[in-house]
């Protein structure tokens, strides 16, 4: 039988350092006896191998549960460990076995010293402590743990707190930063901290959080538990808190409504004459702001906004797109997505500048599908777009463009009334009803669409379309 | 007007703000003061330091910086024709009570919010400066969350999601209508184009420029927002319908449901009621499975009754209990989707199984050492030794889930 002391300052090095000797020895877990500090000497007690060869290769995972699992309170926690460890030389896909009763024992104890820890780092509370002629201040707390978390836990408050010095307490170790050095230390017994003002603001601040309307005593319980309400400065109001609320919550309810204060009216009054803005006189405007009312449709229930058209007013060129997409639904502005930088890219290869012409869509509103975190566009349908022609051709009369290029099969149904056929039609002048003409090719997102290799090809069609847009524009 | 305590201040301060359910401080840039120049860490997983008898956890300071305000919102505590106490907080003083309750380890960092005085410019700028102040003049490296004002000017906008890990904007109420009824100042179109453009601004921030250079982060922890439930009349389904428009429109990271509550000095046009806390815990529910178990708000919508959860089971079980020829399921066999649906299963115990089957074949009882919960899952799965047999299809299946049928008090 071998006995091992493991120190109570870096018990996890230690513990990894014997059981590689151990285990280098071949010495089976029933042999060795651990123990966290000095504690009993065992008589027949055996020197500890030195540990040998290369470093042990142990399954991932092994050592993430053993970091963990050595800070536990549990004093079969080594020993367990040791016997995993033993057991994964020969099967080490026993890791990944959850449902092993070795394995759901000690990841049940990592877990609750990973709550343990997680309670720490919520719960500590520092109580400014004088420290006459520093020039950093210096804050001390005393804390019970459910485990042998200190250690394991301080670096959280170094990484937390590095421009202040302070100390923890426990009954197992203490903690102390002092100039960004952390030092362990042996268990003191629990000091005294004067009075901390401050203690008092966060009792208000706990009082009046608190909505005494909803009370769920077991929901707050669940996540603080009772053992640590007596470290913590605002626990000893719960019970008041509680025994108050329901005769708050009445007194809310039953308060009838009281006058509103004189003020009130006046106010409400002021802001909502500021808020009436004289309409608009020009048309343009008030073609933009008679837009985002639009209820033609049901697609402007789930859009952001309607998109309205972009571009000066003596545009000779209107281009007429499919609708917004998710970009140009956020932005409120028509091609500012991908299929937006597609077109800019190969207009300007024609010298086609967009700034010049009025760039707009056959549908207004973004009509997509959700689906989790993403909108998934949709095609609108023939009775969508002819709702929205209704602003198209509003739009045509009051810009009295030279020509229009329909880019796509809703812009070419909205201007011609025929959607079909657009590879056949594409390069072509139509007319749209009042006689304007009507330059048809495909939609830029198309070309987005297309496996890469076809992309080059569909993109030439695109850029002879568009040549021929510039050529009928200087010809006219 | 006589001036009021800081203690005074924090107490009106404080109670005007709780009627925000959100708390969260996870997500954000992970950063330390491990340097010794500055004070606080965010670790990526929130830290709740406290609870209050209502179960809500205490991670940040949460408070208004003033609650006078010049709208007049039925459901709100704050409204102009309210006759609570006011105050206002100057910004030295939300810096020290952020810092100093920091440094004792009460909180995780701020959550400030405000009524509107003056005009959302005003008032967003004044925020922003007390963002401003603790990151610049006092290094705080905490968690910062400010509520944005859906009004106020785009470059002040840009300025707090530089200071701030998170963003929100409150929709209030589940539909414009509602919003318009109860909160004729608010513009629910314009409340959904400001959270568009925090999207848009927090795409752009993530785009390195052509030199290769990545621009500041806007608002790492992303941006939440919140609805009051209960408060006018509509149903869950409308509800999950609203999250998952907002969801997928606006990459939010939360949805927050808050039951409405009783307040002090209430508008008449609102009647108080209890809150109704089982719905808002059965939407939260819902609002999990949209998220993480691939569940559409069609299919939880399918399985509630006229529109609303069920509140005796929970949706994932309710869902279950109207589709059973989907069950059993062969836990050895079934893929990730489907076990996800198998009520009692979550996603930690479902990812369990995928691991150790690839092993063996698993039994009841690994399933119990996995961590599910086999009371709810038992009708709804076979294992290499557990078949239900008759119970997925019994009559009485869900009588066996729900809480007993309560005797109606005489009295």
């Amino acid at each position: 039988m071998r006995h091992v002391a493991l120190p109570e300052i870096a018990t996890f090095d230690a513990w990894r350092d014997a059981a590689r000797g151990l285990l280098g020895a071949d010495v089976p877990p029933e042999d060795v006896l651990w123990s966290r500090g000095e504690g009993e000497g065992d008589l027949f007690a055996e020197p500890l191998p030195p540990v040998q060869g290369a470093p042990l290769s142990v399954p991932r995972g092994f050592v993430d549960l053993a970091r963990m699992v050595v800070w536990h309170r549990d004093p079969e926690r080594f020993a367990r460990l040791y016997a995993l460890l033993w057991a994964l030389r020969r099967t080490p896909r026993l890791m990944d076995d959850r449902g092993d009763a070795r394995i759901a024992r000690l990841s049940g104890m990592a877990k609750e010293v990973s709550r343990g820890k997680h309670k720490m780092t919520a719960f500590v509370r520092f109580r400014e402590i004088d420290q006459p002629g520093a020039n950093r201040r210096r804050f001390a707390a005393w804390f019970e743990p459910s485990h042998y978390i200190l250690e394991p836990t301080a670096p959280f408050f170094t990484k937390r707190f590095g421009d202040m010095d302070w100390s923890i307490f426990t009954p197992d170790l203490s903690a102390h930063f002092n100039g960004g050095d952390l030092r362990l230390a042996p268990a003191v017994p629990r000091p005294e901290f004067g009075e901390d003002a401050t203690e008092d603001l966060w009792r208000t601040y706990f009082r009046n959080i608190f909505n005494p309307a909803r009370v769920k005593i077991k929901a707050m319980q669940a996540e603080m538990p009772k053992k640590y309400w007596h470290n913590l400065p605002e626990a000893e109001l719960i019970p008041e808190m509680i025994a108050t609320a329901h005769a708050r919550a009445r007194a809310m309810a039953e308060a009838a409504p009281s006058i509103p204060p004189l003020r009130a009216e006046a106010i409400t009054e002021r802001l909502s004459e500021a808020r009436k803005v004289a309409p608009p006189v020009a048309d343009r405007d008030r073609l933009t702001v008679e837009l985002q009312n639009c209820r033609r449709c049901p697609l402007w229930e789930n859009a952001t906004q309607a998109v309205p058209g972009e571009g000066p007013d003596d545009a000779r060129l209107m281009i007429v797109g499919e609708q917004p997409g998710d970009h140009e639904d956020l932005a409120g502005r028509p091609f500012v997505g991908p299929a937006g930088q597609m077109f800019d890219r190969v207009a300007a290869r024609v010298g086609l500048d967009r700034s010049e012409a009025y760039v707009t869509n056959a549908v207004k509103h973004f009509k997509f599908a959700p689906r989790g975190k993403r909108r998934i566009h949709q095609a609108p349908n023939r009775g969508e777009v002819q709702q929205c022609r209704w602003w198209l051709d509003h739009e045509r009369r009051l810009l009295k463009p030279d020509l229009i290029l329909a880019m796509g099969a809703s812009a070419a149904e909205s201007l011609t009334g025929d959607r079909r056929d657009l590879m056949r039609r594409r390069g072509r002048v139509e007319t749209a009803e009042d006689g304007t003409p009507v330059l048809l090719t495909v939609h830029p997102s198309y070309l987005l669409r297309l496996p890469v290799a076809e992309r080059p090809v569909a993109e030439a069609l695109f850029e002879a379309d568009l040549q021929k847009a510039v050529a009928l524009l200087a010809a006219a | 007007m006589k001036a009021l305590s800081l203690d005074r201040k924090l107490a009106i301060l404080s109670d005007a703000a709780k009627y925000d359910a959100s708390c969260a401080s996870s997500g954000g840039k992970r950063r330390d003061s491990a340097d010794g120049k500055g004070l606080g860490s965010v670790t990526g997983s929130g830290i709740c330091h406290a609870y209050a008898p209502d179960g809500r956890c205490i991670s940040l300071l949460k408070i208004l910086m003033t609650n006078f305000c010049i709208y007049d919102c039925a459901y709100c505590v704050n409204r102009v024709s309210s006759n609570v106490e006011r105050a206002r907080f100057c910004p030295e003083e939300v810096v020290t009570l952020t810092m100093e309750f920091y440094r004792r380890n009460y909180i995780e960092g701020l959550f400030l919010s405000s009524g509107i005085i003056r005009s959302p410019d005003q008032t967003m700028s004044d925020m922003v400066r007390i963002a401003r102040m603790l990151r610049k003049d006092h290094h705080f490296r905490g968690y910062i969350h400010l509520k944005t004002i859906p009004d106020a000017a785009p470059e002040l906008i840009e300025e707090a999601g530089l200071y701030a890990d998170r963003l929100s904007i409150n929709v209030e109420l589940p539909t414009d209508h509602a919003v318009k009824s109860y909160a004729p100042e608010k513009d629910p179109d314009q409340i959904r184009r400001a959270m568009g453009d925090v999207r848009l601004r927090r795409e752009a921030g993530k785009e390195r420029s052509f030199t290769g250079k990545r621009p500041a982060k806007f608002a790492p922890a992303g941006q939440s927002t919140q609805m009051i439930v209960g408060a006018d009349g509509a149903d869950d389904r409308t509800i999950l319908k609203t999250s998952t428009r907002l969801y997928s429109s606006y990459k939010l990271k939360r949805v927050y449901y808050s039951a409405f509550s009783p307040i002090p000095d209430s508008a008449a046009a609102l009647p108080l009621i209890k809150p109704p806390l089982m719905r808002e815990h059965r939407l939260y529910q819902a609002d999990w499975l949209m998220r993480f178990y691939g569940f559409e708000a069609d299919e939880i919508a399918g399985a509630t009754r006229g529109g609303n959860l069920d509140l005796e089971v929970d949706p994932k079980l309710a869902w279950a209990l109207a589709n059973r020829h989907n069950f059993p399921v062969d836990v050895n066999r079934a893929d990730r989707e489907t076990l996800l649906r198998v009520p009692g299963l979550g996603t930690r115990s479902v990812g369990r199984i995928l691991t150790t089957r690839r092993h063996r074949t698993l039994r009841y009882d690994d399933l119990r050492r996995m961590g599910a919960n086999l009371k709810q899952a038992r009708p709804f799965i076979t294992l290499l030794d557990w078949r239900p047999r008759a119970m997925t299809d019994a009559v009485d299946l869900r009588a066996r889930f729900a809480p007993p049928p309560e005797q109606l008090s005489l009295f």
